[in-house]
Protein backbone atom coordinates (compact mmCIF):
# COMPACT_ATOMS: atom_id res chain seq x y z
CA UNK A 1 0.00 0.00 0.00
CA UNK A 2 2.03 3.05 1.12
CA UNK A 3 5.21 1.08 0.43
CA UNK A 4 4.79 2.08 -3.23
CA UNK A 5 5.27 5.76 -2.47
CA UNK A 6 8.99 5.97 -3.34
CA UNK A 7 8.25 4.62 -6.83
CA UNK A 8 5.22 6.82 -7.32
CA UNK A 9 6.71 10.06 -5.99
CA UNK A 10 10.43 10.02 -6.74
CA UNK A 11 9.87 9.71 -10.49
CA UNK A 12 7.52 12.71 -10.50
CA UNK A 13 9.87 15.64 -11.07
CA UNK A 14 7.20 18.32 -10.57
CA UNK A 15 6.11 16.86 -7.24
CA UNK A 16 9.70 16.39 -6.02
CA UNK A 17 10.45 20.00 -6.96
CA UNK A 18 7.38 21.17 -5.04
CA UNK A 19 8.77 19.45 -1.95
CA UNK A 20 12.39 20.49 -2.44
CA UNK A 21 12.51 22.33 0.91
CA UNK A 22 10.61 19.63 2.75
CA UNK A 23 12.40 17.09 4.92
CA UNK A 24 10.51 15.36 7.71
CA UNK A 25 8.90 12.13 8.84
CA UNK A 26 5.12 11.96 9.03
CA UNK A 27 2.71 9.26 10.14
CA UNK A 28 -0.20 8.03 8.05
CA UNK A 29 -2.87 5.89 9.63
CA UNK A 30 -5.36 3.93 7.58
CA UNK A 31 -7.73 2.48 10.13
CA UNK A 32 -5.65 0.42 12.54
CA UNK A 33 -2.55 0.34 10.29
CA UNK A 34 0.21 2.92 10.41
CA UNK A 35 3.11 3.95 8.18
CA UNK A 36 5.98 6.32 8.79
CA UNK A 37 6.87 8.22 5.65
CA UNK A 38 10.33 9.75 5.62
CA UNK A 39 10.81 12.64 3.18
CA UNK A 40 14.11 14.23 2.28
CA UNK A 41 14.05 17.31 0.04
CA UNK A 42 10.91 16.15 -1.69
CA UNK A 43 11.97 12.56 -2.25
CA UNK A 44 10.51 9.66 -0.26
CA UNK A 45 13.51 8.15 1.51
CA UNK A 46 11.67 5.32 3.22
CA UNK A 47 8.26 4.02 4.17
CA UNK A 48 8.04 1.87 7.26
CA UNK A 49 4.96 -0.08 8.27
CA UNK A 50 3.92 -0.30 11.91
CA UNK A 51 3.11 -1.26 14.54
CA UNK A 52 5.64 1.07 16.18
CA UNK A 53 6.86 1.05 19.75
CA UNK A 54 8.69 4.39 19.68
CA UNK A 55 7.57 6.26 16.58
CA UNK A 56 8.86 9.79 16.07
CA UNK A 57 7.10 12.05 13.59
CA UNK A 58 6.30 15.72 13.01
CA UNK A 59 2.64 15.39 12.04
CA UNK A 60 0.13 12.63 11.57
CA UNK A 61 -2.70 12.05 9.13
CA UNK A 62 -5.00 9.67 10.98
CA UNK A 63 -7.81 8.45 8.74
CA UNK A 64 -10.41 5.73 8.63
CA UNK A 65 -9.93 2.82 6.22
CA UNK A 66 -13.29 3.62 4.61
CA UNK A 67 -12.41 7.30 4.09
CA UNK A 68 -9.04 6.57 2.48
CA UNK A 69 -10.58 3.84 0.31
CA UNK A 70 -12.99 6.40 -1.16
CA UNK A 71 -10.19 8.98 -1.49
CA UNK A 72 -8.10 6.50 -3.50
CA UNK A 73 -10.85 5.52 -5.94
CA UNK A 74 -9.93 6.54 -9.53
CA UNK A 75 -12.88 8.98 -9.46
CA UNK A 76 -13.67 9.62 -5.80
CA UNK A 77 -17.28 10.23 -4.78
CA UNK A 78 -18.24 13.80 -3.80
CA UNK A 79 -16.42 15.11 -0.67
CA UNK A 80 -13.79 12.34 -0.84
CA UNK A 81 -11.64 13.85 -3.60
CA UNK A 82 -9.32 15.65 -1.15
CA UNK A 83 -7.89 15.24 2.34
CA UNK A 84 -9.81 18.38 3.39
CA UNK A 85 -12.98 16.59 2.31
CA UNK A 86 -11.98 13.70 4.58
CA UNK A 87 -11.48 16.24 7.39
CA UNK A 88 -14.90 17.71 6.71
CA UNK A 89 -16.47 14.24 6.77
CA UNK A 90 -14.82 13.34 10.06
CA UNK A 91 -12.82 10.59 8.32
CA UNK A 92 -9.42 12.18 8.95
CA UNK A 93 -7.57 14.13 11.65
CA UNK A 94 -4.41 16.23 11.40
CA UNK A 95 -2.25 15.95 14.52
CA UNK A 96 1.13 17.11 15.77
CA UNK A 97 3.19 20.00 14.44
CA UNK A 98 1.04 21.27 11.60
CA UNK A 99 3.44 24.00 10.45
CA UNK A 100 5.43 21.72 8.09
CA UNK A 101 2.17 20.25 6.84
CA UNK A 102 0.62 23.65 6.06
CA UNK A 103 3.84 24.93 4.54
CA UNK A 104 3.89 21.93 2.18
CA UNK A 105 0.18 21.15 1.89
CA UNK A 106 0.10 20.73 -1.87
CA UNK A 107 3.12 18.42 -1.76
CA UNK A 108 1.52 16.23 0.91
CA UNK A 109 -1.72 16.18 -1.08
CA UNK A 110 0.31 15.14 -4.10
CA UNK A 111 1.97 12.31 -2.18
CA UNK A 112 -1.28 10.93 -0.80
CA UNK A 113 -3.00 11.43 -4.14
CA UNK A 114 -0.21 9.52 -5.93
CA UNK A 115 -1.75 6.35 -4.53
CA UNK A 116 -5.05 7.09 -6.28
CA UNK A 117 -5.95 4.33 -8.70
CA UNK A 118 -2.63 2.67 -7.83
CA UNK A 119 -4.01 0.13 -5.43
CA UNK A 120 -3.63 2.60 -2.57
CA UNK A 121 -6.50 1.00 -0.74
CA UNK A 122 -5.61 -2.61 -1.53
CA UNK B 1 -5.87 44.55 -39.32
CA UNK B 2 -7.85 44.11 -36.14
CA UNK B 3 -6.60 42.80 -32.84
CA UNK B 4 -8.49 39.83 -31.47
CA UNK B 5 -9.10 41.22 -28.00
CA UNK B 6 -11.61 39.54 -25.73
CA UNK B 7 -14.77 41.66 -25.34
CA UNK B 8 -14.07 42.26 -21.64
CA UNK B 9 -13.26 45.86 -20.67
CA UNK B 10 -11.84 46.84 -17.27
CA UNK B 11 -11.91 50.29 -15.61
CA UNK B 12 -11.17 51.83 -12.23
CA UNK B 13 -13.75 53.69 -10.15
CA UNK B 14 -12.92 56.05 -7.28
CA UNK B 15 -15.54 54.92 -4.78
CA UNK B 16 -16.37 56.44 -1.41
CA UNK B 17 -18.16 54.14 0.99
CA UNK B 18 -18.77 54.50 4.72
CA UNK B 19 -16.37 57.44 4.91
CA UNK B 20 -13.44 55.77 3.16
CA UNK B 21 -12.29 56.02 -0.42
CA UNK B 22 -11.43 52.94 -2.43
CA UNK B 23 -10.09 52.46 -5.91
CA UNK B 24 -12.35 49.76 -7.31
CA UNK B 25 -11.58 47.64 -10.34
CA UNK B 26 -14.63 46.82 -12.41
CA UNK B 27 -14.91 44.87 -15.62
CA UNK B 28 -17.77 44.17 -17.94
CA UNK B 29 -18.85 42.74 -21.25
CA UNK B 30 -22.09 42.67 -23.22
CA UNK B 31 -25.26 44.67 -23.27
CA UNK B 32 -28.79 44.36 -21.99
CA UNK B 33 -29.96 43.27 -18.57
CA UNK B 34 -27.29 44.12 -16.00
CA UNK B 35 -25.86 41.02 -14.32
CA UNK B 36 -23.64 41.88 -11.36
CA UNK B 37 -21.26 39.04 -10.43
CA UNK B 38 -19.58 38.52 -7.04
CA UNK B 39 -16.34 36.58 -6.73
CA UNK B 40 -15.50 34.07 -3.98
CA UNK B 41 -13.41 34.67 -0.84
CA UNK B 42 -9.78 35.52 -1.58
CA UNK B 43 -10.24 35.67 -5.34
CA UNK B 44 -11.33 38.23 -7.94
CA UNK B 45 -13.43 39.01 -10.99
CA UNK B 46 -11.44 36.74 -13.29
CA UNK B 47 -13.58 33.87 -12.04
CA UNK B 48 -16.27 35.17 -14.41
CA UNK B 49 -13.98 35.35 -17.48
CA UNK B 50 -15.85 32.62 -19.35
CA UNK B 51 -19.28 34.08 -18.71
CA UNK B 52 -18.08 37.44 -20.06
CA UNK B 53 -16.68 35.74 -23.13
CA UNK B 54 -19.88 33.80 -23.83
CA UNK B 55 -21.75 35.52 -26.68
CA UNK B 56 -24.92 33.66 -25.80
CA UNK B 57 -24.85 35.45 -22.45
CA UNK B 58 -23.51 38.84 -23.50
CA UNK B 59 -25.97 39.37 -26.34
CA UNK B 60 -28.72 39.78 -23.71
CA UNK B 61 -26.81 40.60 -20.53
CA UNK B 62 -24.38 43.30 -19.55
CA UNK B 63 -22.16 41.18 -17.31
CA UNK B 64 -20.36 43.28 -14.68
CA UNK B 65 -18.00 42.17 -11.93
CA UNK B 66 -16.01 44.16 -9.40
CA UNK B 67 -13.09 43.24 -7.22
CA UNK B 68 -13.96 43.82 -3.58
CA UNK B 69 -11.58 46.26 -1.85
CA UNK B 70 -8.31 44.45 -1.01
CA UNK B 71 -8.94 41.96 -3.87
CA UNK B 72 -7.65 41.62 -7.41
CA UNK B 73 -6.86 45.06 -8.79
CA UNK B 74 -8.98 46.97 -6.25
CA UNK B 75 -6.80 48.68 -3.66
CA UNK B 76 -7.20 48.48 0.07
CA UNK B 77 -8.08 51.83 1.65
CA UNK B 78 -5.40 54.29 2.76
CA UNK B 79 -4.01 53.20 6.11
CA UNK B 80 -4.50 49.50 5.39
CA UNK B 81 -1.10 48.69 6.85
CA UNK B 82 -2.35 49.69 10.30
CA UNK B 83 -5.32 47.35 10.36
CA UNK B 84 -6.41 43.74 10.06
CA UNK B 85 -8.73 43.04 7.16
CA UNK B 86 -11.96 41.34 8.18
CA UNK B 87 -15.04 41.09 5.99
CA UNK B 88 -18.23 41.58 8.00
CA UNK B 89 -21.80 40.77 7.10
CA UNK B 90 -23.07 44.35 7.12
CA UNK B 91 -20.13 45.78 5.17
CA UNK B 92 -20.45 43.08 2.53
CA UNK B 93 -24.18 43.49 2.01
CA UNK B 94 -24.04 47.27 1.94
CA UNK B 95 -21.08 47.62 -0.40
CA UNK B 96 -22.80 45.51 -3.05
CA UNK B 97 -25.90 47.71 -2.89
CA UNK B 98 -23.70 50.82 -3.00
CA UNK B 99 -21.68 49.63 -6.00
CA UNK B 100 -24.85 48.76 -7.92
CA UNK B 101 -26.12 52.27 -7.17
CA UNK B 102 -22.83 53.97 -8.06
CA UNK B 103 -22.82 52.18 -11.41
CA UNK B 104 -26.41 53.35 -11.97
CA UNK B 105 -27.53 49.80 -12.72
CA UNK B 106 -31.26 49.43 -13.24
CA UNK B 107 -32.37 46.60 -10.96
CA UNK B 108 -29.55 44.25 -11.89
CA UNK B 109 -29.58 40.51 -11.56
CA UNK B 110 -26.98 39.66 -8.92
CA UNK B 111 -25.05 36.40 -8.88
CA UNK B 112 -22.52 35.43 -6.23
CA UNK B 113 -20.53 32.32 -5.42
CA UNK B 114 -19.51 30.90 -2.03
CA UNK B 115 -19.30 33.95 0.28
CA UNK B 116 -21.08 35.66 -2.62
CA UNK B 117 -23.64 32.88 -2.66
CA UNK B 118 -24.19 33.53 1.04
CA UNK B 119 -24.39 37.32 0.85
CA UNK B 120 -26.98 37.32 -1.93
CA UNK B 121 -29.39 35.77 0.60
CA UNK B 122 -29.02 38.98 2.61
CA UNK B 123 -29.68 41.02 -0.52
CA UNK B 124 -32.78 38.92 -1.21
CA UNK B 125 -34.02 39.44 2.36
CA UNK B 126 -33.57 43.20 2.65
CA UNK B 127 -32.92 44.70 -0.79
CA UNK B 128 -35.33 42.79 -3.02
CA UNK B 129 -36.53 45.96 -4.72
CA UNK B 130 -33.03 46.80 -5.89
CA UNK B 131 -32.58 43.56 -7.83
CA UNK B 132 -34.66 41.83 -10.50
CA UNK B 133 -33.44 38.32 -9.69
CA UNK B 134 -30.88 36.72 -7.44
CA UNK B 135 -28.64 33.76 -8.21
CA UNK B 136 -26.70 32.02 -5.46
CA UNK B 137 -23.91 29.64 -6.41
CA UNK B 138 -22.72 27.36 -3.59
CA UNK B 139 -25.09 29.09 -1.17
CA UNK B 140 -25.33 28.35 2.51
CA UNK B 141 -27.11 30.40 5.17
CA UNK B 142 -24.86 29.82 8.17
CA UNK B 143 -21.16 29.62 9.00
CA UNK B 144 -19.60 26.20 9.41
CA UNK B 145 -15.82 25.94 9.82
CA UNK B 146 -14.04 22.63 9.32
CA UNK B 147 -10.38 23.59 9.59
CA UNK B 148 -8.33 26.12 11.51
CA UNK B 149 -8.28 29.10 9.15
CA UNK B 150 -5.54 30.85 11.17
CA UNK B 151 -3.02 28.89 9.06
CA UNK B 152 -4.02 31.00 6.07
CA UNK B 153 -2.41 34.05 7.68
CA UNK B 154 0.64 32.69 9.44
CA UNK B 155 4.17 34.05 8.97
CA UNK B 156 5.64 30.54 8.86
CA UNK B 157 3.53 29.52 5.88
CA UNK B 158 3.58 31.15 2.45
CA UNK B 159 0.06 32.53 2.25
CA UNK B 160 -0.41 31.75 -1.43
CA UNK B 161 0.61 28.13 -0.90
CA UNK B 162 -1.71 27.93 2.11
CA UNK B 163 -4.64 29.31 0.11
CA UNK B 164 -3.86 26.86 -2.67
CA UNK B 165 -3.67 24.00 -0.19
CA UNK B 166 -6.96 24.96 1.42
CA UNK B 167 -9.03 25.26 -1.76
CA UNK B 168 -7.41 22.94 -4.31
CA UNK B 169 -9.63 20.02 -3.38
CA UNK B 170 -12.92 21.89 -3.59
CA UNK B 171 -13.31 21.38 -7.32
CA UNK B 172 -14.72 18.33 -9.05
CA UNK B 173 -12.03 15.83 -10.04
CA UNK B 174 -13.33 15.81 -13.62
CA UNK B 175 -13.04 19.58 -14.10
CA UNK B 176 -10.44 20.41 -16.79
CA UNK B 177 -6.89 20.90 -15.53
CA UNK B 178 -6.41 24.23 -17.30
CA UNK B 179 -9.46 25.82 -15.68
CA UNK B 180 -8.72 24.28 -12.28
CA UNK B 181 -5.22 25.68 -12.20
CA UNK B 182 -6.35 29.07 -13.54
CA UNK B 183 -8.82 29.15 -10.64
CA UNK B 184 -6.04 28.29 -8.19
CA UNK B 185 -3.71 30.91 -9.65
CA UNK B 186 -6.25 33.60 -8.75
CA UNK B 187 -6.16 32.33 -5.17
CA UNK B 188 -2.37 32.38 -5.11
CA UNK B 189 -2.40 36.03 -6.18
CA UNK B 190 -4.51 37.23 -3.27
CA UNK B 191 -2.86 39.58 -0.78
CA UNK B 192 -1.67 38.28 2.59
CA UNK B 193 -4.50 37.97 5.10
CA UNK B 194 -7.22 38.69 2.56
CA UNK B 195 -8.58 35.16 2.06
CA UNK B 196 -8.36 34.74 5.82
CA UNK B 197 -10.21 38.03 6.33
CA UNK B 198 -12.97 36.99 3.94
CA UNK B 199 -13.43 33.77 5.84
CA UNK B 200 -14.32 35.89 8.88
CA UNK B 201 -17.60 36.40 7.04
CA UNK B 202 -17.81 32.77 5.93
CA UNK B 203 -17.09 31.25 9.34
CA UNK B 204 -17.91 33.88 12.01
CA UNK B 205 -19.80 37.08 11.14
CA UNK B 206 -21.97 35.85 8.31
CA UNK B 207 -25.08 34.18 9.62
CA UNK B 208 -28.12 34.90 7.47
CA UNK B 209 -30.32 32.04 8.59
CA UNK B 210 -32.69 34.28 10.55
CA UNK B 211 -33.23 36.46 7.48
CA UNK B 212 -34.37 33.68 5.17
CA UNK B 213 -37.98 34.11 6.28
CA UNK B 214 -37.91 37.68 4.97
CA UNK B 215 -37.15 36.53 1.42
CA UNK B 216 -40.15 36.98 -0.86
CA UNK B 217 -39.50 35.27 -4.19
CA UNK B 218 -42.62 36.83 -5.71
CA UNK B 219 -40.85 40.21 -5.44
CA UNK B 220 -37.44 38.94 -6.49
CA UNK B 221 -36.92 35.39 -7.80
CA UNK B 222 -34.18 33.33 -6.13
CA UNK B 223 -32.17 30.67 -7.96
CA UNK B 224 -29.75 28.39 -6.10
CA UNK B 225 -27.21 26.28 -7.97
CA UNK B 226 -24.63 24.17 -6.16
CA UNK B 227 -21.92 21.82 -7.44
CA UNK B 228 -22.11 18.34 -5.95
CA UNK B 229 -18.38 18.01 -5.10
CA UNK B 230 -18.29 21.00 -2.74
CA UNK B 231 -17.56 19.79 0.78
CA UNK B 232 -17.29 23.38 2.05
CA UNK B 233 -20.75 24.53 1.01
CA UNK B 234 -22.35 21.12 0.71
CA UNK B 235 -25.40 20.66 -1.50
CA UNK B 236 -27.35 19.78 1.65
CA UNK B 237 -26.78 23.32 2.98
CA UNK B 238 -28.17 24.79 -0.23
CA UNK B 239 -31.13 22.41 -0.11
CA UNK B 240 -31.85 23.65 3.43
CA UNK B 241 -31.95 27.23 2.14
CA UNK B 242 -34.19 26.15 -0.73
CA UNK B 243 -36.55 24.46 1.69
CA UNK B 244 -36.69 27.51 3.97
CA UNK B 245 -37.53 29.93 1.14
CA UNK B 246 -40.83 29.25 -0.63
CA UNK B 247 -40.47 29.63 -4.38
CA UNK B 248 -36.68 29.29 -4.46
CA UNK B 249 -35.51 27.17 -7.38
CA UNK B 250 -32.67 24.85 -6.39
CA UNK B 251 -30.43 22.84 -8.70
CA UNK B 252 -27.63 20.51 -7.62
CA UNK B 253 -25.06 20.53 -10.40
CA UNK B 254 -23.51 17.14 -11.16
CA UNK B 255 -19.81 17.09 -11.99
CA UNK B 256 -19.05 20.53 -10.51
CA UNK B 257 -17.49 21.71 -7.27
CA UNK B 258 -17.09 24.96 -5.32
CA UNK B 259 -16.15 27.21 -8.28
CA UNK B 260 -18.60 26.18 -11.02
CA UNK B 261 -18.22 29.25 -13.27
CA UNK B 262 -14.43 29.08 -13.14
CA UNK B 263 -13.49 25.38 -12.74
CA UNK B 264 -15.57 24.10 -15.65
CA UNK B 265 -17.23 26.92 -17.62
CA UNK B 266 -18.42 24.61 -20.41
CA UNK B 267 -20.39 22.44 -17.99
CA UNK B 268 -21.57 25.40 -15.89
CA UNK B 269 -23.15 27.11 -18.91
CA UNK B 270 -25.47 24.12 -19.36
CA UNK B 271 -26.89 24.98 -15.92
CA UNK B 272 -26.80 28.77 -15.97
CA UNK B 273 -28.10 29.46 -19.50
CA UNK B 274 -31.61 28.11 -18.75
CA UNK B 275 -31.70 30.29 -15.61
CA UNK B 276 -30.63 33.39 -17.55
CA UNK B 277 -33.22 32.54 -20.24
CA UNK B 278 -35.92 32.36 -17.60
CA UNK B 279 -34.89 35.67 -16.02
CA UNK B 280 -34.79 37.36 -19.44
CA UNK B 281 -38.37 36.23 -20.01
CA UNK B 282 -39.50 37.89 -16.75
CA UNK B 283 -39.11 41.29 -18.37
Amino acid sequence: MLERLPDLVNGNAALVRRGRHFSTTFLVEVGSHGWLVQVREGRIDSVERGPFRMASWSFALRGTAEGWAKFWQPVPPPYYQDIFGLLRQGELRFEGDLLPLWANMLYVKGVMGALRGNGGAS
Amino acid sequence: MSVAFEPIVGRYLPFTFQGRTYRLYIEEAGQGIPLLCLHTAGSDTRQYRALMNDAQVTQRYRVIAFDLPWHGKSSPPAGWHHEEYKLTRDFYIEIIVAVARALELDRPVVMGCSIGGRVVLGLAADHADAFRAIIGLQSSASPSAYYDIAWLDHPGVDHSEAALGAVSGLMAPMSPDTERWETLWHYMQGGPGVFYGDLHFYTVDGDLHDRLRRIDTTRCPLYLLTGEYDYSCKPEYTLEVGKAVPGAKTTIMKGLGHFPMSENPALFRSFILPVLDEIARLD
